[in-house]
Formats: structure tokens, sequence, C-alpha cells
């Protein structure tokens, strides 16, 4: 039977662009670990069905954007670029932080694996000095915006869109720096209860963070010259003016951005209002006994 | 995380490269973009790949004969700044490859290619080969809707690729280099 070309035109659309077996091997991973832990977590343990869908969407996300032709427009258009990379830096990691994970990862690997090589990795000095270094108050939201401000660099986003292996470091940096961020923005415990940073800080660094991304993303999208060229030099995936790319892409960087951290500080603030209530649940509980 | 570092630290250390020490008055891509190789047919019929090329300088330039602004002035450029080198563009060569096979013939290629000199080729390529070669040059192409004669725009990249005769890629000429830029670019290339 022949296949209908419209058919034809969404697989085509769907198969990797430039195939990439280590972004095939982290989300398809992430996803079994996350099936096979869920499988295995007694009925009452598991996730609702909200934090589940939001961890398998943001992979799907994130593969999306990696693989399929969106790749390709990612790489011949500006704002299709900056969309990508809010997918990679925010919604993703964002979704996938919002699933709180771990429990259920940790249960998905196999029993030797997680006390033979996970959790002494984990409990590793380099590991924890590292992780701690890199989820410090200060750095975390620092190498967030700066990663941002580096790749959009001109003469830095020019080589980066030429080179394939400088245009994947850019575009992993991106992903592996929003997974860090967002679990350390996202984490759902207080500082008492073993997170980094208290809940009020956490939501300061949020507003602080979205700054520096609003004045680039209006730089950008209010610019009346064309500040990157590659674009133009490399040809651009369908007929667009440069100057309406690249005002796109301003605003994709300005507004989505600044509204995935005011998301941030509502979640942030649900946790707050839910650990206020089971402190004063516990205190009146001590009251009572 | 060392690993994101170091990769990190690479591309740092790759974008200085990226800006060069200076000197080149075009783009220096030294290195950047991959190194030349394809399987084209020639404005002659014959099956030809960067192998062919070895020892010249090649200037890859992506267009079709159509074009009714950018081509032109840009070979014209090129033609120009062939007779200003040295050795007036005898160790050079210029690909034209064309992003719209199906109108430009190997006829209308070599007819095309001539009138801007002895060292124009023009190139073909079957789609999947044209795909190829835009993947591995990181460029792209798209039709605009024909018009009631049947004519259509191609959108192209405007940059001109350079690669030494070792077929390593050098400079990326852009829209506003000028020919003097570009002879005195490809005479430093030739040493």
């Amino acid at each position: 039977m022949p296949v209908p070309h419209d058919v034809r035109a969404s697989l085509a659309f769907l198969a990797p662009w430039e195939f990439s077996p280590l972004v095939l091997a982290l989300c398809a991973g992430a996803a079994l670990l996350y099936a096979r832990g869920l499988r295995r977590l007694p009925a009452g343990e598991r996730p609702g069905i909200g934090r589940r869908l939001a961890f398998f969407a943001g992979w799907l996300l994130v593969y999306f954007v990696m693989q399929t032709r969106w790749d390709y427009w990612s790489q011949h258009m500006f704002f299709i670029h900056r969309i990508q990379h809010l997918v990679l830096h925010h919604l993703g990691p964002f979704l996938v932080a919002l699933a709180q994970p771990l429990p259920v990862l940790a249960r998905g690997l196999p029993r030797g694996m997680e006390e033979g090589v996970f959790r002494p990795l984990w409990r590793s000095r380099p590991m924890r000095i590292g992780y701690r270094l890199l989820q410090n108050w200060l750095v975390a939201p620092v190498l967030f915006v700066g990663l941002i401000f580096f790749w959009l660099t001109p003469s830095i986003h020019f080589p980066a869109m030429l080179n394939d292996r400088l245009y994947q470091v850019m575009n992993w940096s991106m992903l592996l720096d929003g997974l860090l961020f967002w679990a350390l923005m996202l984490d759902p415990r207080t500082r008492s209860q073993g997170a980094l940073i208290g809940l009020g800080p956490r939501i300061f660094l949020l507003l602080g963070a979205s700054l520096p991304q609003i004045y680039i993303g209006a730089r950008i999208g209010l610019a009346t010259h064309e500040l990157y060229d590659v674009y133009s030099v490399c040809g651009r995936a369908w007929p667009i003016n440069a100057l309406e790319d690249q005002s796109l892409g301003g605003l994709v960087t300005w507004i989505p951005a600044g509204m995935m951290h005011m998301l941030g500080v509502l979640v942030l603030l649900a946790h707050w209002m839910h650990a206020d209530g089971e402190a004063r649940a516990g205190s009146a509980a001590q009251r009572l006994a | 995380m060392k690993l994101f570092l170091a990769a990190l630290g690479a591309c740092l250390a790759l974008a200085a490269c990226a800006k060069g020490d200076g000197k080149w008055r075009t783009k220096d891509v030294d290195g950047l973009v991959r190194p030349l190789e394809f399987e084209l047919t020639d404005d002659a019929g014959r099956q030809v790949n960067a192998q062919d090329y070895r020892g010249k300088t090649v200037l890859l330039y992506f267009g079709y004969t159509s074009c009714p602004d950018e081509c032109p002035t840009t070979m014209s450029k090129l033609a120009l700044a062939l007779k200003q080198t040295r050795n007036r563009g005898a160790g050079d060569v210029v690909l034209f490859v064309t992003v719209d096979p199906q109108r430009d013939s190997a006829t209308r290629l070599r007819q095309y290619t001539r009138a801007f000199g002895p060292r124009f080729v023009g190139l073909r390529g079957t789609p999947q080969e044209l795909v190829a070669l835009s993947k591995r040059y990181r460029i792209s192409y798209s039709y605009g809707e024909p018009d009631k004669d049947g004519d259509y725009e191609v959108m192209h990249s405007t940059g001109v690729f350079v690669f030494d005769g070792t077929g390593r890629s050098r400079l990326l000429v852009l829209p506003n280099d000028s020919a003097d830029a570009i002879a005195a670019d490809l005479d430093r290339i030739a040493g």
C-alpha cells in the first residue's frame, strides 16, 4: 500500500536531521528508567499523574528540538534557534524538575547499580564539591544567565552556528545547565529540610536572573541592524526578512523566558505555603500532645 | 561536570581562535568548517569530487543562474579578485553549486560560469547530493512561490567558503568584503 504524501512528510519531519546517539540515549534512557521506577514503586509512593506527565513531556520536548527537523530550522532561523534554546534551557528542564523525579529514577536503576555505582559516585568528595560549587547561590544564576549572554555574543554565535561540534557543545551546555538550575530552584524542600538554598532567597534569585534576560531579549528585539549575520551568510530556512527574524528571536528571549521565571516563583510560593501549612499542623499537633 | 567545564573552556578557546589574529581581511574560519568533500556533476557532465581540485585554492559558492542580483554581484567580485591575485587566479578555482538544478541545466550552467572566466566551474547535484552538501556546510536554501510564468526566487546562502590546496577550510567571504580584500587573502593562502 503506498504511503500518503503527508504521512511521509510528517515522518521525514520527525526523522533526526543530524542523528545523535547521545541525545537518543539520554532522552530514551531517562524515560525508560522512570517508567521502570514507576512500575517498581508501591502504588502509594508513586507521584501523581501531573508530575509523571511533566517528566515525559520535558524529555519529549528536549528530544523534539534537538533531533527532528526542528533542529534544521534552528540552524537556519534565528527565532527558531531561540525557541530551541528556550526549550533546552527553560521549558524542558523546568518540567523535568517540576516532576521531582529522583526517587523514581533511583528506584528504576537495577539495585546493584544504584548501590554499587551511583550512590558511591554521588557521595564521593569531588562529585559533592563540584555539585555544591555549581549549585552555589551566586554561581548557579550567574552561570545560567552567563551562558545565554555567552552564546549570544555575535563573535561567538557565528562560529557556533558554523561548526557542528561547537553547535553540539552549545546545545548540550544549555540543556545541562538548565537541568542543574531548575533542579536547584524548584526543590520543594525548605532550607531546614535539606534544600541547598531557602525558598525565600530562591524567589529573589529567580526574579533577579530574569532581569538580564529581559535586557538582552529587548536589546536584540529592538535592534535596528543585523547582529547575527551568520543566518544570512548560510541562508535562512524560509523567506523572511533578517531584521524580522531577529526581532522575533529577541521577543522569544525576552517574554517567554521571563514568564518561565515568574512561573518558577509561583511554584516556589506554592511550596512555601505547603511547607508553612505542614509546620503549623506540626506545632498544633505538638501543643495538643 | 568536569567534562562540561572542559567543553566550555574548549569553546572559549575556539571562539578566541575564530576571531583570528586580525591580519585576514575576510572572515578567518580556519578549520571551523568541515574539510572540502563532495560528489557532484560538473557543467561538462563529468562526475567530480573534492580530490579533483586538490592543490588549488577552492572558492565554494551556492547560487542559481536566474538569481537577479546577489549571485552576479558576488561572481563578478570573485572574478575581479582572481585577476588581482599575484598569479592571476592560476592556482584558484571557483565552484558554483546551483541550488536550483531543476532550471539550471548543465548547458545553462556552463554558459553562466564561463561568462565570469576560465576559473569558474558550475556544479550540479541530485536532490540527495545537494542535501548532503548543505548539511555538511550548514547552509540552507528555499524556494519562493512561482509567479504566473513559473518563475520563482530562491533564497540561499551568501557566503563564499574558501578552502586551501589540502581541502582545509580557511576563510568565509561575506557579502561586504571587497575584491581587494579577497585577492590579498587568496595571495596569503597561496603563500
